[in-house]
């Protein structure tokens, strides 16, 4: 994306239009990255509910996969999995 | 109403400053009392009691309240103002850079006193003078009369440049003194400050905006260059203001600064607010024993009016700057350090010296104007001054 400058932006340091929460990508200094086993995958939704950043992508019932361009990598998905399940490793981000 | 016939009013500053106030009809007041400011939102509260004003006047648990009331009021697009002094400004300190970062045109009407320790309700400008960097508009009025019309003005220039703007009076010396106040009639008032336009609507819900969302590396300075373009521009719309006002009611405000007796003058006195009066008086007695002497007094400081110094003081053979206020630096008070500055690079530069006075509301009388006077004069001859000196104090 161009940065604008100081000409082209609003005034007032405001962020005109909505939603524009997914333009900011908050997944690019994420350390370790959540990798589902969809063998292991029962869709309960639990991670998808717990996700701070709504980043666990879901379509129609069924848990598709993981937004990497906003997922931090907290890692809160693979620690409300149910431990029966265990179907999400954290995995260390290559630098 | 026919130009130059005004309504005159026996008011002090704080009444002036609560009536044109009144007269303004803010959307949102929000403020909390302090001495000696408290009598501006008193008043006004009366006026709200007795139906007087629109006005949604709020009550708050301290000045960090008031403001960051303000700030969200000024947000949803009102016309908003408070007042205060001293400590209530230096609690407001933290928001008043949000007011100015978000561009809201806030007007906020100041009687000046000192900031504790030692604890002192009288007045000096420590207060505004720790809130030069803030981004706000700074007026320093001389009088009631002055104080008033400011006020109004203020509330045009805010809401034209988007930016907050401060109005002061020296506290007691100014709010507690009854003068004569040439006011306009309401009508007028409200004619010629209009409707406020702000940058956005928040409750166009068609259009939403995000409101002082995080701002990093990558855009952060970018706003602090727009916001800085503001202050540069509002440097004209000051003057047209100005200008615009005194031709509509016959007023004679000075928009930046005023001079005094300069024209011919060999050495002169910069000063702010009701000092300069007392100057005044003992230059024109100095002017009767011949000497050539003048007053540039600076209304407005931020935007710092360095052009208009320049003009003025560059050929003049010796000036001394006077601050009410202390920058602690070791340099001198605020104004001397700012005057020296925009006279850097004037053709003919003048000799400097500074003059810290009147702390904690210690009267600035005929004496030390007289001593002032002096020492700028034995400078201009080739006496070696301090830096800066204390007048007032008992050494
Ligand atoms: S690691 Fe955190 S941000 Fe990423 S998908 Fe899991 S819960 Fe969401
Ligand atoms: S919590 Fe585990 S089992 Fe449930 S949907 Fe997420 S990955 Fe699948």
């Amino acid at each position: 994306m161009k940065l604008k400058s100081w000409k082209e932006l609003p005034e007032g340091a405001i962020i005109p239009g909505a939603p524009n929460s997914p333009e900011f990508k908050t997944g690019d200094w994420r350390t370790e990255r959540p990798v589902i086993n969809f063998d292991k995958c029962t869709h309960c939704h639990l991670c998808w509910l717990y996700c701070p950043d709504s980043s666990i992508l879901t379509e129609n019932g069924k848990i598709k996969g993981v937004d990497y361009d906003h997922c931090k990598g907290c890692g809160i998905c693979a620690e409300v999995c149910p431990p029966s399940i265990k179907a999400i490793t954290m995995e260390k981000e290559e630098v | 109403m026919e130009k130059g016939t005004f309504i005159k009013m026996a008011l002090t500053g704080n009444e002036a400053y609560a009536y044109a106030m009144k007269q303004i009809n803010p959307d949102v007041v929000a403020a909390y009392p302090i001495t000696p400011a408290t009598e501006i939102v008193q008043i006004f509260s009366k006026y709200v009691a007795n139906g007087e004003v629109d006005t949604e006047f709020i009550p708050v648990e301290s000045e960090h309240s008031a403001l960051s009331a303000c700030v969200g009021a000024s947000v949803g697009g009102a016309r908003v103002m408070t007042g205060t002094s001293s400590q209530g400004l230096a609690l407001m300190h933290e928001i008043q850079y949000i007011a100015a970062g978000l561009r809201l045109p806030i007007v906020m009407a100041v009687a000046n006193r000192t900031l504790s320790a030692p604890i002192n309700i009288h007045g000096d400008h420590s207060d505004t003078m720790g809130s030069r960097d803030s981004g706000w508009i700074q007026i320093y009025t001389e009088n009631a009369n002055e104080a008033y019309h400011s006020v109004i003005m203020a509330i045009k220039i805010a809401e034209t440049v988007n930016l907050p703007a401060m109005v002061m009076l020296d506290g007691f010396i100014i709010s507690h003194e009854m003068e004569v106040v040439n006011t306009l009639p309401d009508e007028e008032v409200k004619k010629f400050i209009g409707e406020r336009k702000p940058l956005y609507n928040l409750f166009d819900f068609e259009n939403p905006v995000t409101v002082g969302p995080l701002d990093l590396q990558d855009y952060y300075f970018e706003h602090k260059r727009q916001q800085m373009e503001a202050m540069f521009n509002a440097k004209k719309v000051i003057l047209e203001i100005t200008k615009k006002y005194n031709d509509t009611f016959g007023t004679d405000i000075p928009a930046f600064v005023e001079p005094y007796r300069l024209d011919d003058a060999e050495y002169a006195v910069v000063a702010l607010s009701s000092a300069a009066s007392t100057l005044k008086e003992i230059i024109d007695e100095w002017r009767e024993k011949g000497e050539k002497v003048g007053l540039l007094r600076l209304r407005i400081t931020r935007p710092f009016p360095y052009e208009e110094v320049k003009k003025y003081l560059s050929g003049i053979k010796a000036v001394g700057v006077m601050d009410r206020a202390e920058t602690h630096s070791t340099l001198g008070g605020p104004m001397l350090q700012e005057v020296k500055a925009a006279l850097y690079d004037a053709e003919k530069r003048p000799k400097i010296t500074g003059f810290v006075f009147g702390l904690g509301g210690r009267d600035f009388d005929d004496e030390q104007a007289n001593t002032v006077l002096s020492m700028i004069k034995d400078l201009k001859d080739g006496k070696e001054l301090p830096l800066y000196s204390f007048i007032g104090v008992r050494e």
